[in-house]
């Protein structure tokens, strides 16, 4: 079973959430769980998970290089790219490589066999085992870098689960392509989200995304603090399970700042964290 | 010679378009015998890229110069190695205006691009 923490709005939980079901199960379950870090741009699950990391493969791109002595500038290239990053000027061929999506469209269609690919880095994928036998794997874009896409596909490739063993992958925040990289392939969706205006106002984004995707979703309200009806009258008009409520507690701020999971703050944590996972094996 | 104007509607008496990649309309003039023809700007609808689509039009219609509000880096690399002249509206309120002052040599010529890149995290891509 693959299941994907997500958010919408950034900083309500994803990562404590994410390191603290993959804890809680790999204490109870007969093979310990796959744990994703899919922020690659800003990942941060090592810092609960203490994973050792040490196998590493780099991810590049293939970007197209034009050889000019054989280019007849036909302007094929230039046609069939979507993202308009190669442009036929004149009798020049112009490659922007930031734009570029490796799709390999131009190298494939160029008549004149003008076009070579060189892989270009944009980041990292890397493994090793952590805590408690966790599988852990993560992905890290290189600073600069505009695309994290290709590096969560390929990070999910490098790593997969073996049979029986309960995969989680902790999703960038917001709604846009890393998010929906992430989703892909999940069979459950578990959305963090806080009572808060803006907490709503994303998570109502996130769950339009699960919808589309046709992956059933869940929620955990994090850092409950009193009453905030629109929160709940959202999830029970969209027959979204609360699958859990964690309150807003100083002891919990200070462990995780202290790089704790919730499971590691208050023990009892993990009892409910498994019976939240029971549940949503009895809800697929 | 050929020009071409970014405009917001179609004909000579149209109000400029401040922008070049996502300007609504690109008006192809010849300054010799000011025959025009105006045609929707491909890259207007564009997801990534609009500057440079763009410029790949203008240089598809052999024209010597461009004239825009606005000219961001990846459309002044493409104007440039396309050999194509950059000049700026200042103020400039008509594409008429603008074609009579372009043929004066009172417009300003373009250098390097006018501003930053647009933010191309989400192009295709991040949060």
């Amino acid at each position: 079973m693959i299941i994907t923490v997500a958010s919408g709005k950034g900083g309500t939980g994803k990562t404590t959430i994410a390191t603290s079901l993959a804890h809680s199960l790999a204490v109870e379950q007969p093979t310990p769980p796959l744990f994703l870090d899919c922020d690659v741009e800003a990942p941060n699950a090592h810092l609960f998970l203490h994973p050792r990391l040490d196998e590493q493969q780099d991810v590049a791109l293939l970007i197209p290089s034009v050889n000019e002595s054989k280019c007849t500038h036909c302007g094929k290239c230039a046609e069939v790219c979507q993202y308009h990053a190669i442009a036929v000027l004149g009798q020049k061929t112009l490659v922007f490589p930031q734009l570029c999506h490796g799709c390999g469209s131009c190298t494939a269609l160029c008549p004149e066999k003008a076009i070579t690919e060189i892989p270009d880095r944009m980041g990292v994928i890397e493994r090793g085992l952590a805590t408690g036998g966790i599988s852990f794997a993560r992905g890290v874009l290189d600073v600069g870098e505009p695309m994290a896409v290709p590096i969560i596909r390929q990070l999910k490739k490098w790593v997969p689960a073996k049979p029986g063993q309960v995969v989680i992958r902790d999703a960038p925040p917001g709604t846009s392509c890393p998010v929906v990289e992430s989703m892909r392939g999940s069979d459950f969706l578990l959305l963090v989200t806080e009572p808060t205006p803006f907490g709503l106002h994303d998570l109502r984004l996130a769950i339009q995304v699960g919808r589309e995707m046709g992956i059933p979703c869940g929620v955990i309200i994090n850092r409950e603090n009193g009453s905030y009806p629109a929160l709940d009258e959202f999830c029970f008009d969209n027959h979204l399970p609360v699958l859990l409520r964690i309150p807003f507690e100083r002891v919990i701020a200070e462990g995780v700042a202290q790089g704790k999971t919730l499971v590691e703050i208050h023990p009892e944590y993990a009892d409910r964290f498994l019976r939240m996972f029971t549940q949503i094996a009895s809800l697929l | 010679m050929k020009i071409v104007l970014t405009t917001v509607s179609t004909n000579l008496d149209s109000e400029v378009d401040p922008l070049f990649g996502r300007a609504a309309n690109l008006l192809v003039v010849d300054t010799d015998t000011l025959e025009w023809k105006a045609e929707s700007n491909p890259g207007a609808g564009a997801s990534g890229g609009a500057g440079i689509r763009a410029a790949q039009f203008v240089a598809d219609q052999n024209a010597q110069a461009a004239i825009s509000g606005d000219f961001g880096p990846h459309a002044f690399e493409a104007l440039q190695a396309a050999g194509i002249a950059m000049y700026l509206y200042g103020d400039c309120k008509n594409a008429h205006q603008a074609i009579e002052r372009f043929i004066a040599g009172q417009l300003q010529r373009v250098g390097g691009p006018t501003r930053g890149e647009c933010d191309s995290s989400h192009h295709g891509q991040s949060a």
